[in-house]
């Protein structure tokens, strides 16, 4: 009998350790447990450009994490993308003239949402929009920008070169 | 230039005729396992030798799996600065591709062969045909306890397997090469998804168990009975378990991470 009892076990410590590790990957290693989703309420942003934003990308307030993206959709009539944020009920005393800004993470990182609060003493509540907001920085548009301004200076620069060579 | 022909032909009529009987077999397993359940003693017996004895394996090949990865990881990820998305790499490859995959390769080999072994033996020596004798279904109180244990063994240890990579990602890339211990879990925790990358690997894992152990029993139940018979039995178990295993895990692969 005292075969079969260690038997039993073993067996039992082995499913302990699968199940141990299944929650450990549930919980440790996925998104699961920083998110619930029952206790979020809905934000709505209207921007011109929200470059490589995605859904489930981070919405964060001062550099916390406090909801993350939920929808992106384009607007046919105003050629706005309209991002719906989910935003974790625990933070309601965002003030309703808060900005959002599309921001990008490190140099090549991911884009996220950034709300600054405002000055209002009401509150961002479900199904609020958000007015203010900035769009995303599109790197192709800066470098264009850059460029372009470079060329024109490089235009006035070679005269003065050329007056001071001669001097 | 004829006899080609009926090669091919014959090739063709014997593995069409021995995948019907798979199926046949199949459906027997499957109908038996209900008198499995009625009987605990004879499954905890097979997830014993099945799953308790493949444990040991599965976990040191995670453990160095993983800081394989970890060195890797981080020498390539250095040369782009982005040593911070280390845990992502390692829990994500281990997660969707490598847990299920190595973990169901390893188990092909370590449980899947005993189990043609022992089959193939049992028919080699007529303790099956003896079995039916007694009027006792060798199905039921054979082959059924196999089949469930190895199906349910798998996805624990495929979860094992990712969980202690993992952990050895860590020691290695976090312990010894300095990537930033929270940078690691935490850029794993954003970026890894719940539903899409845990549930997906172990759905992984559930299709592989169920294939490599319906091969192994198959094989094994349809040796030719003598020692050279099971030899081979044995040799087409890990084979074709392989194949299949790999070729699953592409349309699978294709199936789930098709859309992002």
């Amino acid at each position: 009998m005292s075969h079969n009892n260690t038997q039993d076990t073993l067996v039992g410590l082995f499913v302990a350790a699968g199940i141990a590790s299944l929650f450990f990957l549930a919980l440790q290693v996925s998104n699961l447990s920083s998110f619930s989703h029952g206790n979020t309420y809905e934000v709505t942003a209207r921007f011109s450009n929200s470059g490589g934003l995605k859904v489930k990308s981070a919405v964060s307030a001062a550099g916390v994490k406090i909801g993350s993206v939920k929808a992106i959709t384009f607007d046919p009539k105003t050629y706005e993308s309209v991002v719906v944020m989910d935003i974790d009920a625990q933070y309601k005393t965002l003030p309703d003239d808060s900005s959002a800004s599309v921001f990008t993470a490190g140099l090549l990182g991911e884009q996220y949402v950034s709300l600054d609060g405002g000055g209002s003493s009401d509150y961002l509540k479900n199904g609020s929009k958000i007015e203010i907001t900035n769009s995303a920085l599109i790197l192709e548009k800066a470098l264009g920008q850059f460029l372009f301004k470079s060329a024109e200076e490089k235009k006035s620069t070679p005269d003065e070169k050329k007056s001071s060579g001669k001097k | 230039m004829m006899d080609f022909f009926r090669y091919l032909g014959a090739g063709t009529r014997k593995s069409f005729t021995k995948l019907g009987r798979a199926s046949y077999f199949l459906i027997s397993i499957l109908t038996g396992i209900g008198s499995v359940l009625v009987r605990p003693r004879l499954l905890l017996k097979q997830l014993h030798s099945v799953g308790v004895l493949s444990f040991l394996i599965i976990t040191i090949s995670g453990l160095f799996v993983g800081m394989v990865l970890g060195l890797q990881g981080f020498y390539i990820l250095s040369r782009f600065g982005a040593e911070e998305t280390l845990g992502v790499m390692v829990a994500a490859s281990l997660v969707r591709e490598l847990g299920p995959v190595v973990s169901a390769l390893l188990f092909a080999g370590r449980a899947g062969s005993a189990l043609t072994a022992e089959i193939g033996l049992m028919k080699a020596t007529e303790q099956l045909s003896g079995m039916e004798m007694m009027a006792i279904d060798p199905i039921k109180r054979i082959v059924s306890p196999r089949f469930l244990a190895g199906f349910l063994s798998m996805p624990l240890l495929a979860a094992l397997f990712s969980a202690v990579g993992i952990i050895g990602g860590q020691i290695v890339g976090s312990g010894l090469l300095g990537v930033d211990d929270g940078a690691y879990w935490s850029q794993m925790r954003a970026n890894l998804d719940f539903q899409g990358d845990i549930i997906n690997g172990i759905i992984k894992s559930v299709v592989f168990g169920f294939v490599t152990s319906w091969i192994a029993l198959f094989e094994g139940y349809d040796a030719i009975p003598t020692a050279e018979g099971v030899s081979r039995a044995t040799t087409r178990t890990v084979v074709n378990s392989a194949f299949s295993i790999l070729g699953l895990d592409f349309i699978l692969t294709a199936l789930m991470f098709g859309d992002n």
